[in-house]
């Protein structure tokens, strides 16, 4: 997929939203989280993450489409949608770290959020980069947009 | 009157397919065509002259008239891909009629690719999700390749492009193998009807007529008529122009051997080359010329030839560049170097379906016309292996390149010598053989069927001089009561849409014309239950 800003935008937003979704929901109960944490307590800690994935990256987007202006073919290889990962992960850790992102309960691990954040983004970009071209197969001509 | 193209002595061989190779006469000097009398089954001057037809037209001329909602003219992959697209949302083999002079999708494809040195086993310039076998492009040629052939590291090739390798391209054969197993699967043949498609007309009353002329002794008249709503028009290149000073060349010595197009039968050039030294000429500088080059450099590796090439540019590339200099920014610049512009595929990967494709769409007229030339421009991958033997070619000195144009060629003491004004003057440059590589394209009044629709059906014509389609890819002007026809391929090449004339453009015209027809009550709209369906089913084999 070819992206435009809207379709990078809409893509993270719907992928995160049903892929990330259900990714989160069968992880967040194996994760390593500290003991005595209860279960609700867990899923919304993973589900703001993976909100703060969602907010953030529009800006991270935006970002993203200004250096794509650089490329010739204004194309985004599949190797960035990938290595993005690093960036955007760091950031949100950092905003974890210092508390920065409303709503968490307690103190997310390290562990539990890398194991967390690695397995959404990859379940997203193998979605993105297959079988996302089959349930809907105008998203690709689209530049990335559902509507 | 005939439908037989007229070619030109020894440019090819008649089993080719008629589509491209043959060079039609200029339309200016062909003799107006002669009505038959009423009755006889043939055109009469009373057809002939008018721009629409009634059905008591057809039966005064005893043409036989069948019905079928859909018919596509051309039957090549523009054809194949968007009947694909059609059987997919559910429309019946009875539905549609395809009406080509090929045997198969693919025929005209193969041909052009082969003798242009991609014989199956070599690799297409083509994206690995673009698959005119498959309209979601999944699983891509690449994972395809990876699990059918146990090879891996294409995974990992497509994950690195075109940072670490170079684009991934999949195999002619495999393409080819894909084509068939689709044909078999959408029951292609059921719906193709062999012979000459001669016209379209439009039909008083709505839809319009096709005429074709079959192979003669098949049916009882010398035409037959399709009565259609829908037409679809996927006829491909309407023909190839050479050079002009190789083609009076050619024919003032009546030489069809030592001076060819890529586009021909050449292989006795590479035969000579083996048996003594020669020198052999390029003109051009895209994808063909590259990869006559390859041929050329890798038979010298494989056999020790001694074979000296000279390649001569029209318009050098020495560096990064614009094909319009007044847009020439840090952001928008293309890779360039001894001769070539370098570009993965024939447009910027995003008219595919990204930014380029999303401002295109919005552009009119000029501003279209300007954006094309911004992007275009002759071009060819960067390959690892070609920058290779490149080199060692210069370094070497039996690889020569330059820039110029020929004014005058002429034959001396067994070599043809041609004359260049270049860019260090005028120097005189003999070689054993020529091959242009320019694929100089024809105009499209050139192809009988797009004349004969610019001359009686209103047709116009877009920015850049072919035909002239809304974003639907329905052909403006041509609306005939609720009947539409659509043209796909390289003859819309200058609309909303760039990349038409590539495997993933004629997808993306399929796609608009599908959902333009689902929404104008012929079929249905492919929805996701029906997307992921379907999928199933071409996964196993099944017909849709």
């Amino acid at each position: 997929m070819l992206p435009t800003l809207g379709g990078r935008i809409q893509t993270r937003i719907v992928l995160l939203a049903v892929i990330g979704g259900l990714v989160t929901l069968i992880i967040t109960p194996v994760l390593p989280l500290p003991a005595g944490t209860t279960l609700s307590n867990a899923y919304r800690d993973t589900f703001i993450i993976l909100a703060a994935v969602a907010i953030i990256g529009i800006v991270w987007e935006c970002v993203y489409h200004l250096l794509m202006q650089w490329r010739w073919e204004k194309d985004w290889p599949t190797f960035f949608g990938f290595i993005t990962m690093i960036n955007e992960g760091a950031l949100i850790w950092v905003l974890l770290h210092f508390k920065a992102i409303p709503g968490i309960v307690g103190t997310v691990p390290t562990a539990a959020f890398v194991i967390d954040f690695v397995l959404v983004w990859m379940a997203v970009w193998l979605w993105a980069n297959g079988p996302a071209r089959v349930v809907n197969i105008r998203w690709r001509f689209h530049g990335g947009r559902f509507v | 009157m005939t439908d037989t193209p007229t070619e030109l002595p020894g440019s090819m061989d008649p089993s080719i397919p008629a589509t491209i190779m043959r060079e039609r006469p200029a339309a200016a000097a062909a003799a107006p065509d002669l009505g038959a009398p009423p009755g006889s089954g043939d055109l009469t001057d009373e057809l002939l002259n008018s721009d629409m037809w009634t059905d008591a037209m057809l039966a005064t001329a005893g043409i036989p008239v069948a019905d079928v909602p859909l018919v596509s003219v051309g039957g090549g992959i523009g054809s194949f891909v968007t009947v694909d697209y059609l059987r997919i949302a559910g429309v019946p083999t009875n539905r549609i009629a395809v009406l080509s002079n090929l045997d198969f999708a693919w025929q005209t494809y193969e041909y052009l690719t082969r003798v242009s040195q991609i014989p199956r086993p070599e690799r297409i310039r083509s994206d690995s999700a673009s698959r005119p076998d498959n309209i979601w492009g999944f699983p891509s040629y690449a994972a395809t390749e990876a699990f059918q052939e146990g090879n891996w590291g294409e995974l990992w090739h497509v994950f690195v492009e075109p940072m670490w390798a170079d684009y991934y391209t999949p195999k002619a054969g495999r393409v080819f193998a894909g084509l068939e197993r689709e044909s078999k699967r959408i029951g292609w043949d059921q719906m193709l009807v062999k012979g000459q498609v001669r016209m379209v007309r439009k039909r008083q009353g709505g839809g319009y007529f096709i005429i074709l002329t079959p192979k003669a002794g098949l049916t009882p008249t010398k035409r037959v008529a399709y009565r259609a709503e829908f037409v679809h028009l996927a006829v491909g290149y309407p023909g190839l122009r050479y050079l002009k000073e190789l083609q009076d060349f050619r024919t003032e010595h009546q030489d069809f051997h030592h001076v060819v197009s890529a586009y021909e039968e050449h292989e006795h050039i590479y035969e000579a080359a083996r048996t003594k030294q020669i020198t052999v000429m390029l003109r051009g500088g895209g994808i063909v010329a590259s990869r006559v080059l390859q041929r050329i450099m890798d038979d010298r590796e494989k056999y020790g030839l001694q074979t000296q090439i000279v390649h001569l540019f029209r318009t050098f590339i020495d560096g990064a560049h614009s094909p319009n200099e007044k847009t020439l920014h840090a952001w928008n610049k293309r890779k360039g170097g001894h001769g070539f512009a370098y570009q993965g595929f024939n447009y910027p990967k995003s008219v595919w379906g990204g930014q380029l494709k999303s401002e295109m769409r919005k552009l009119e007229g000029d501003a279209r016309a300007v954006r094309y030339k911004e992007m275009g421009g002759t071009n060819t991958p960067w390959r690892r292996r070609w920058q290779a033997q490149m080199k060692a070619g210069r370094d070497g000195g039996w690889y020569r390149i330059m820039q110029g144009t020929v004014d005058e060629m002429r034959l001396e003491n067994g070599k043809i010598v041609s004359v260049a004004k270049t860019q260090h003057g005028k120097l005189e440059i003999p070689a054993d053989y020529i091959i242009d590589c320019t694929g100089l394209e024809a105009d499209i009044s050139e192809h009988r069927v797009l004349k004969d629709l610019l001359d009686h059906s209103g047709v116009g014509r877009n920015p850049t001089g072919r035909l002239d389609v809304e974003r639907s890819f329905e052909l403006r002007g041509t609306a005939s009561g609720p009947g539409v026809i659509y043209a796909s391929g390289a003859t819309t090449l200058g609309g909303y849409f760039p990349g038409v004339d590539t495997f993933l453009g004629l997808q993306v015209a399929a796609q608009e014309i599908a959902d333009d027809l689902a929404r104008r009550g012929f079929c249905k709209k492919i929805g996701t239950f029906r997307s992921i369906s379907q999928w199933f089913k071409w996964a196993r084999n099944k017909q849709p």
